[in-house]
């Protein structure tokens, strides 16, 4: 596991005309981290994640990766640098078919065919359901399986930050134990994982820092253990306003 | 109906057919990532027809013109999206919409003013009227012509789209294309490559439709725009292989109506396809190949 600072977050703003869901965030994700981001819904863990990726241009603030200021760049440039994105949609594509999924998801390193058909073996391997319906189309899949395409897609790009937006939504229950799984399986093989999540506790179990975001900003930061101890995370995750339910995950 | 007018009836209508198809594609590419119907899609036609013109008493061989007509088509096509669609992109599907009105009526004045209202000969290769007799009957030669090249095309066009890379990101592109860009394909490429194949398909098919008719005028791109319009809405605005169904099945009617109808109602033809799409359209409001669940548009 290398060290340095993989992504920082400055004073970050992201707005949408006139709302404005970010205000002036501030984050870092080291080498080797996986960083969790929670907070309720509409609390503007999407947009940090979007604005990282290059979809949502901050209206104030800085992007670094690696040092290197990556604040307006478009999508396409941010995931040639190293920063791959599963969005909260998914977005599998529902006409091609699970390689052509794979394959447009190395498209940053398409001239290594050989590295690429090596990933993807690799990957059917790692996920055996993407493996066993390598020529169906994508949008016959469950939303599990969806799911784990759009990461294996993600991952076929090598990235150096992997962003996920919310992985377990909208799956059933064993399927979300096996979602987290998968990603605390890829904080052991070392890399850098950047997390949104409202499943507040499942997330705290595998994290290894963990920014609490209400309202656009950062309400609490810090290892699983001291936001436990500092915070009452039930009324982070529930946003302001409504009664704290102990013990609730989200959806 | 004899085996001979059996024959030349389907020959007839594959040809057109394969003509349509190759249109309707040209038109659904950019509409499967832009959702904009570019109306200066006939004028590219228009262009290529010109080209030939001015090519036209050169020492060149005719392939060479027919080349060099195709590539206007494309450059023509290329550069339509970089000057007039691209800065207003992100602005509003109307507002290209629009825009592709005033390049078409654009285009077209420029031919006007600079060339003539008139219409113009285009140079046309010998075997374009040459005939042979197939099952004994005789067919035009340009018509078996268009039928292979078309198949070629179709068939060159379906390799892109499914085994190279950039063929999946465009058909990638067509349902999500935010997503595509996140996976590393620029927004750029993917639809200046669209409009490219668009300028391809317009240009090869240009060299078949002046060769029905010999001449070039200012306004010959519209029935063009029209028929791949029309055989779009039939087959589905949003799937590739909708296009070619739409493009060939459009041929098929107005060549059955041509067959069918008695002379005197022949000059309502286009009523009664008209008529028959409103039918389609009433049934299978989304036309008869459904395309990817919808997605955002590019922006």
């Amino acid at each position: 596991m290398g060290t340095g600072t993989v992504l920082r977050l400055e004073d970050l703003h992201v707005g949408y005309g006139q709302v404005t869901a970010v205000r002036g965030l501030d984050l870092t994700v080291e080498e080797g981290e996986l960083v969790a981001l929670v907070g309720a819904n509409g609390a503007g863990k999407t947009s940090t994640l979007l604005a990282t990726a290059g979809v949502l241009t901050p209206t104030r603030g800085r992007i670094l990766f690696r040092g290197q200021d990556i604040t307006r760049l478009p999508p396409e440039r941010v995931v040639a640098l190293g920063i791959a994105t599963v969005p909260e949609t998914r977005d599998v594509f529902p006409d091609l078919t699970v390689r052509e999924n794979l394959r447009l998801g190395g498209y940053v390193r398409r001239r290594d065919r050989a590295g690429c058909a090596r990933d993807l073996e690799a990957l059917c391997a790692l996920f055996p359901v993407l493996g066993d319906r390598l020529d169906q189309a994508a949008g016959f899949l469950s939303g599990g399986e969806q799911q784990q395409l759009a990461i294996a897609r993600a991952l076929m790009s090598r990235p150096q930050l992997l962003m996920l937006d919310e992985p377990s939504l909208g799956l059933a229950p064993a399927l979300v134990d096996r979602v987290f799984d998968l990603v605390a399986g890829l904080r052991r093989e070392g890399r850098t994982l950047l997390l949104v999540e409202q499943n507040v506790r499942q997330t705290l179990e595998i994290a290894d820092r963990a920014y609490v975001l209400e309202l656009g900003r950062i309400k609490a930061s810090g290892t699983p253990a001291e936001l436990a101890a500092r915070i009452d995370l039930a009324s982070a995750y529930l946003g302001a306003g409504r009664a704290a339910t102990p013990g609730a995950t989200a959806r | 109906m004899s085996t001979g007018d059996l024959v030349q009836f389907g020959v007839n209508v594959l040809s057109l057919g394969s003509l349509y198809a190759l249109m309707a594609l040209g038109l659904v590419i950019v509409y499967g990532i832009l959702r904009l119907v570019n109306f200066a899609y006939g004028e590219l036609l228009m262009v290529a027809g010109y080209t030939l013109y001015l090519l036209g008493g050169g020492p060149l061989p005719w392939l060479v013109m027919a080349v060099l007509a195709v590539l206007a088509a494309v450059a023509t096509s290329v550069a339509t999206e970089l000057v007039a669609f691209r800065p207003i992109r992100a602005k509003s599907l109307t507002a290209m919409l629009i825009t592709s009105f005033a390049v078409s009526t654009l285009l077209q004045n420029a031919a006007l003013l600079f060339i003539s209202p008139r219409a113009r000969l285009v140079p046309m290769p010998e075997v374009f009227s040459e005939s042979v007799s197939v099952a004994g009957s005789l067919v035009p030669v340009r018509n078996l012509l268009a039928i292979g090249v078309s198949v070629a095309m179709l068939g060159l066009f379906t390799l892109l789209l499914k085994r190279t890379v950039l063929g999946i990101a465009l058909r990638a592109a067509a349902s999500r294309f935010r997503m595509t860009r996140m996976l590393g394909v620029p927004a750029n490429l993917v639809i200046s490559v669209a409009f490219a194949i668009s300028g391809l398909l317009a240009g090869v098919v240009s060299l078949f439709w002046l060769g029905r008719i010999g001449s070039v005028t200012p306004t010959i791109g519209l029935e063009p725009l029209l028929v791949a319009f029309i055989a779009t809405v039939i087959g589905g605005m949003r799937s590739l292989t909708g296009a070619v169904v739409g493009g060939y099945l459009l041929a098929v009617v107005d060549g059955g109506l041509n067959l069918l109808l008695p002379a005197y109602l022949l000059e309502f033809r286009d009523a009664f396809t008209f008529g028959l799409v409103i039918l389609i359209l009433l049934a299978r409001p989304e036309g008869l190949v459904r395309g990817p669940a919808s997605g955002l548009r590019a922006g």
